[in-house]
Formats: structure tokens, sequence, C-alpha cells
């Protein structure tokens, strides 16, 4: 009889797998790709190309020259990455800002923290924030969708984003009813579905929210994150709309423009830079959806989720050591 | 109706009940038996016999000294060969007494060896006290604790439930699911003397739902007597741990760092309720008991009645033999069993089942990079954070570990079980345990 094997229980292990995870992410993200590319075309299955394979093209260069450690491209995260930064940006932005926003959501975001799992804060957001920072025209002149099969009405190119037109309106002191009547603004119907400029991925709520309730019956994601953010940009905005619903517009609104249903369903669930316990995870929840409206009503941003969950990220090792799951026998009495 | 389990965390590991249709075989006495004197719980007995010495089936052959301890028997006739050291099924080296078997059992005097069943229950508390502890029975769930010593409530304390344990969590195993479709009216009857001993009112047996039959089976046994019930439980490792089952039962939650009597609960397996019917009713000492053998690999998964000391090789070779590609032989189930460097040792009192993992099935997948995604937080039945500890067991940090309540892992793997990076979480943990007891002991 050859050799026994010697090893501690438990002797069996469940099937999950880091890569299964990373894959069943981008799986969930198939539907907003479908989206994107039905109101983008070519220019979306572009963007996508060049931010996945240079996120994976960078993990792998680093990895082989810069650390020469193990090569771990196949574990699916640099794709997920790829596929986040991509959804982040306009469909038109030049390839060469994307490669640099990929360097650094690899680089910076990923690698020189170590790699996956010690990085603290959410890489395609450390990507995406630099570009809006570096690149600030290019990032927010956005395509208007152009469906596939639908007939062309206007030339435009590009359009202001519904949050832009908010935020604009805003400025110049006009009420939210005249605000609303600008041609530009899309209907809930468009907002619903995502025809309306934004960044590639973020336009389509319905398509988003789909690949959320997906990645949380197969348990990559728990649901305390997303909800909690969505419940409390509804509840903080609604307040205010309340107390003057000229001047805020109604909470709904907030839900289904801009980057909330992608920041909170993909960006916030980032499980290596969010916490770990469910308690933990609502007070994060939470910090993101007040700092999103902060931003969105009195920031200089008309957009607000990205900086939120970076700024919440950051607050993870806090929340960590202070959030403690509750604790067999320990009643809570 | 849905069905009761405990609350928090937990895992379901594939089921793999081989020999749930094998009905318990005697297995034939071996030319020689290997009797480890540490078979439970505390200091191990003090040996009365010695070389040449002609011992009867079960004669006392080690005596227990110290409180928490208990008897030992010979578990057949035969000849003492030697008092020595022999390697257990974890794979250290401890005395043991060797008996070569004459081949015909001789009982020693009072004990009743028949399979007749005794319904007398016309025993005092002090007396089915201490005819368990002269029987030398401990907890047979795999803990092995001198069940005497449990039957005792410390002074002041009150139970007002025996919980017994009829779970059996661990994937694999069955030799208590067929022990309770096969004595049930015994375990019964075990269950009633120690409810005597004991003086409460209730019992209650708990059944995961995967065994349907024996639910029936008990639950029919039980309209014959009262205060004892059976409960469904919903499949959920790992249920059979004594505060989980607590929990699942009358929903009361064992303090941290406390024993069940703290929430007026006794919680005792059937296999043990089994040995105290036979010891009380029988004079019958704690010589064999149920053992299942089983694998993926293995001919004919079963389940054998043994004697205690005998191989466990002489088990497999009755199972089938080792398959060919065979790369693991756990004692005990795939979720908490120990590996064996050898199968050339004896079943013990605390063996519950032999467990032969095919080679491509026994090693450990890589680990990864911890992703932090949370799930062993999410699986731990006990509210502790594997990943935490683990991490802070590495780091040599034994005073965070020790105020992260470490001591409260009550080892059942879930953590490591559901680790997507494939991290060894338990061993951290079972080493930051050690460490953080020393540390505990050392203060005092």
């Amino acid at each position: 009889m050859s050799k026994l094997i010697i090893s501690g229980s438990p002797h069996v292990h469940g099937d999950e797998s880091v890569s299964k995870i990373m894959y069943t992410v981008v799986l969930a993200l198939v539907p907003a790709m479908l989206v994107s590319v039905y109101f983008f075309g070519f220019d979306a299955i572009r963007v996508l190309a060049i931010s996945v394979a240079a996120c994976v093209f960078f993990e792998w260069l680093i990895q082989k020259y810069l650390i020469k450690g193990p090569l771990t491209i196949n574990d699916g995260s640099a794709v997920v990455a790829g596929v986040l930064l991509a959804f982040n940006v306009p469909a038109n932005l030049p390839w060469w800002i994307l490669v640099i926003g990929a360097l650094v959501t690899i680089g910076v975001g990923k690698m020189s923290f170590g790699g996956l799992g010690r990085n603290p804060f959410n890489p395609a957001l450390v990507g995406r924030v630099f570009m809006l920072i570096s690149f600030p025209v290019q990032m927010t002149s956005w395509p208007v969708p152009k469906p596939l099969f639908a007939p062309q009405l206007t030339d435009a190119i590009t359009g202001p984003t519904a949050l832009g037109i908010l935020k604009e309106g805003i400025g110049a002191g006009k009420t939210i009813d005249q605000i609303m009547a600008d041609p530009h603004m899309p209907d809930y119907i468009d907002r619903l579905t995502g025809n309306m400029s934004g960044s590639l991925g973020e336009m389509s709520a319905m398509a988003l929210i789909l690949g959320g309730i997906f990645m949380v019956i197969r348990k990559v994601i728990d649901w305390q994150v997303p909800v909690s953010i969505i419940a409390t940009v509804y509840v903080f905005a609604g307040i205010f709309h309340l107390i003057d619903p000229q001047h805020y517009i109604e909470p709904a609104f907030h839900l289904f423009t801009g980057g909330l249903m992608l920041g909170a369903i993909y960006m916030a669930t980032d499980m290596v830079s969010s916490p770990m316990s469910m308690k933990g995870k609502v007070v994060y929840g939470v910090g993101i959806g007040l700092l999103t409206i902060i931003i969105r009503l009195w920031g200089a941003y008309p957009e607000g989720i990205s900086f939120a969950i970076l700024i919440l990220n950051a607050f993870t090792p806090l929340i960590n050591m202070t959030m403690k799951p509750k604790r067999f026998g320990k009643a809570t009495a | 109706m849905k069905l009761k389990t405990f609350a928090l965390g937990g895992v379901h590991p594939e089921e793999h009940k081989l020999s749930a249709n094998a009905p318990i075989v005697n297995l034939p006495l071996p030319a020689q038996l290997v009797v480890p004197l540490g078979q439970n719980l505390g200091a191990p007995p003090k040996p009365i016999v010695k070389k040449g010495d002609e011992v009867k089936t079960g004669q006392l052959i080690a005596r227990a000294e110290a409180f928490i301890s208990a008897n030992l028997h010979a578990p057949a006739t035969g000849k003492v060969v030697k008092v020595d050291e022999a390697t257990d099924t974890s794979g250290y080296r401890r005395p043991a007494i060797y008996i070569e078997v004459s081949g015909e059992d001789k009982w020693a005097e009072g004990i009743n060896p028949t399979n007749e069943l005794v319904t007398r229950l016309d025993y005092s508390r002090d007396e089915i006290i201490a005819k368990v502890k002269e029987a030398g029975i401990v907890g047979l769930g795999g803990a092995t604790f001198p069940t005497h010593v449990k039957l005792m409530l410390p002074p002041g304390k009150k139970a007002d439930y025996l919980l017994i344990n009829g779970v059996e969590c661990e994937p694999y195993l069955t030799s208590d699911h067929r022990l309770m479709l096969e004595k049930a009216q015994e375990i019964m009857q075990g269950i009633r003397l120690m409810m005597i001993a004991l003086e409460v009112k209730r019992a209650i047996i708990g059944v995961e739902n995967n065994k349907p039959d024996a639910i029936a089976h008990l639950a029919a046994m039980a309209l014959a007597h009262p205060g004892i019930s059976v409960q469904a439980l919903k499949v959920k490792y790992p249920q059979g741990g004594e505060k989980q089952l607590i929990k699942a039962l009358v929903n009361r939650e064992v303090p941290s760092g406390k024993l069940p009597i703290e929430v007026g609960c006794v919680v005792s397996n059937v296999g043990t309720a089994f040995a105290v019917y036979e010891a009380v009713t029988k004079n019958k000492p704690l010589i064999e008991r149920v053992v299942t053998v089983t694998g993926l690999g293995l001919t004919k998964p079963s389940n054998f009645l043994v004697r205690i000391g005998t191989p466990v090789s002489a088990l497999i070779q009755a199972a089938g033999g080792m398959p060919e590609n065979s790369g693991k032989i756990i004692n005990g189930g795939p979720m908490m069993g120990k590996a064996m460097t050898t199968p050339e040792v004896p079943v013990v009192k605390g063996s519950s089942g032999i467990l032969i993992m095919p080679r491509e099935l026994s090693s450990r997948k890589e680990p990864q990079a911890c992703i932090r995604c949370s799930k062993c937080t999410t699986v731990c039945p006990m509210g502790l954070e594997p990943y935490l500890l683990a991490r802070l067991s590495k780091l040599e940090r034994y005073e965070d570990t020790e105020r992260e309540q470490i001591m409260d892992c009550i080892e059942c793997g879930s953590c490591q079980f559901t680790c997507p990076s494939n991290i060894p979480l338990l061993d951290y943990l079972r080493l930051g345990k050690f460490r953080t007891g020393q540390l505990i002991r050392n203060r005092k």
C-alpha cells in the first residue's frame, strides 16, 4: 500500500473557489454588458475588450517582471476589474486613457498593496477616479445612446447625463420643474432601461439589479450592502425632497441615474475592500448612501458614489475592528 | 412546517450515507486485542492485570482512580501477553494491555450477555450512577467524557432536559442511525435510566431529517415512554455539537466558557444511552461499540458491532478490503475525524467510524490569498471570525486571540470547508487555541 496522506480535519471541502466567485461576478455583469452593446454598439465592445485585456496584461506583467511571484491571472479577478473599469467610463473614451486607467487600476489599486486580497480600495474605482481627475473632459463627454435597430433621430454625438443636467440646472437657479422640462432629461422608462447618456455599464438599472439578484442567490455578495446603500439614498434624498421639492429632486431619481446601482451592487460589494460582518456591512452601506447624497446635493461633482465608496473603503478596517458578528452564547438580553 | 435547527452559521457537506441500509453485523473476534489505557477524556485508568493473567470477557483490567476517568474491561476472554505501548488512532504511543484471545467467550460473573430486552426500571439514582461508573461508560459521540461524571450534577444545579443526540451530522457515518433503528427499545430504557439519575422529567431525542425511518421508529417507541419525545431537525452541520443541539432543541444558548448544565441541559449520545441500558440492567461493561466502515471506493460499506481493541485493519478487511486507490484513512467522519498513520491501530471507545478516502480526494487544494469574502464568518456556528483568528494565531498574538474568543471554537471545520481560497483555517485555529490555552493556564 502506498503512503497514507495525513492532514488535519476537515477532510472534505465545499466547491467554492476564488475563480468560481470571480466568474460568477462576470456572469452577473453579462446583462448590463448586453445593454451597453445594444446602446453603444461596437464602441462598447471596444472599451470592454481594451479594458479587460489591459488589466489582465498589466497583472501578468507586474507579477512576472516586477514582483517575480506566482501568476494569478487565471483567478478571474483581473477580468472582473477590467469589466468594472470599462463600465465606469464613457463608451467613446480614447483607448490610451483607458490603458492608463487599467495600469492605475492594477498597478496602484491592486498590486502596490500586494495583490488580490490585500487592496484596501476597490481597484476599478481607483482607476476610475484617477481618470476622472486627470482627464475630466474626456471622462465626462458621454455619447448619446444609439439603439442598434432604432432609427437615428438626433445628430448629437455627446450629451449631458441626467445628473449633469440636474446639477447645472440647480446651479443656474432653476426649479426642479424647469429642469425636468429640459428635452435632454431622460424620462422614467429611459431611466429604468438605461436609454440615456452615461458611463458604459451604469445605465440600465434593470440589468444591474438582475445580476445583483443572481449574485445574492449564488452567495457571491450579501444583500446587506446594496440594500442599505439604496435604502439610505432613498430615505436621505427623500427627506430633503419633502422639505423643498422645488430644490431637491424626488428620491427615486437618484436611484436610477448615474452610477448608483452599479456602485451599490458591484463596486461597494467588492469582498476585499468591504467589511466582514453583517452589522459592519450595514454600517458601511449606510455610510456610502449618506456620503453619496451629500456629494450629489452639495458637492462639486454631479455624481458621488465612486468617492463615497472609496472613502468608506478606508473605514473598512475600523468597521471590522468594532462591528463584530453576534457571538454564540452572548444572548442579546 | 419549518424544521428546527440552530441559528448561527453551519454548512451542508455532501451526504454519502453509503452504509445506511447495512444492518449492524457482529465482527468476529480477532486473535489479539490491544486495549489502550487512555480511551476517555481525563486521566487514564491504572492497569490491575499483569503479563500472564487469564481474563474473562467483561472483567475489570484497569481501574479509574481519578474523578474524571473511566474503568476499562477485558473485551474478550484470553491471556494478557504484555502491558506495553501501542500506537492509537491519533498516532500517539500510549500504554495498552495486549490480550491474546482464546476464542471462547467466557463472561465474567454477574454479566448478562444476551440480547433479551430488560425493562426493569426500579433503580435508584445512586445505583444507576454506580453501575454506569463501574461499566466504564464514556460519551460515545466521540468526546469520550466519562458518563457517570455527567450524571452527577454539580451541587446547586438542576437539569430541566436530557437531550439525546441522534443527529449524526457527519457525512458518511451511520452507526447511530443503525442503532436507532435496531435498538430503539433499549435506547428508550437507557434514556429512562438517565432521566432517573438526573431527576429530569423531559428528554428530547434530536434526529436530523435525513433519517426519516429512525425518526418514525423512535417516535413510535417513545409513545410508551412519557416524558420522552423525538424532534426532527433540519439537516445542517455541526448540529451534533452540544451547544448547537441545545440551541436547536430548546432554544437556549450556553454562555461562552460554560457547560450545558448552566442552561439546565444535559446532552448525551444515543449510543451512550444504549450503553447505559446495558450497564444498568445487564451489568455489561463498555467492551464493544458500533463502528461504521465506509468510503466511496469500498465494496461493502458496513456497520459492525466491534469489541474494543480490534485492529482497524480487521474492520476494513471485513468491509471488502482497502481499495486500490486509497489515500487516507480517517478515524471518525470527514469533518472532524483524524487522519490515521496506519490501519494497525485498535478500535477504542470513541471510534464511531472508519472512513477511507480515495487518493484523488485526500489531498488539500493549494491555498490562495484570502479574498476577505467573509464566508468563514458567515458559517461559523459560534459567531467567531475565523479569518481573523487564523491571522492572529499566525502572528502569535495570543492575547488578541483570547479577546476574540478563540477558546469558543468547537473545531467543527465549517470555516475551512467553505473557504474559497483553501486556507487551512482550522490548523491555525487549533494552534491558536493550544497556545492561548497555555497563556490562560500560566496566568492562574
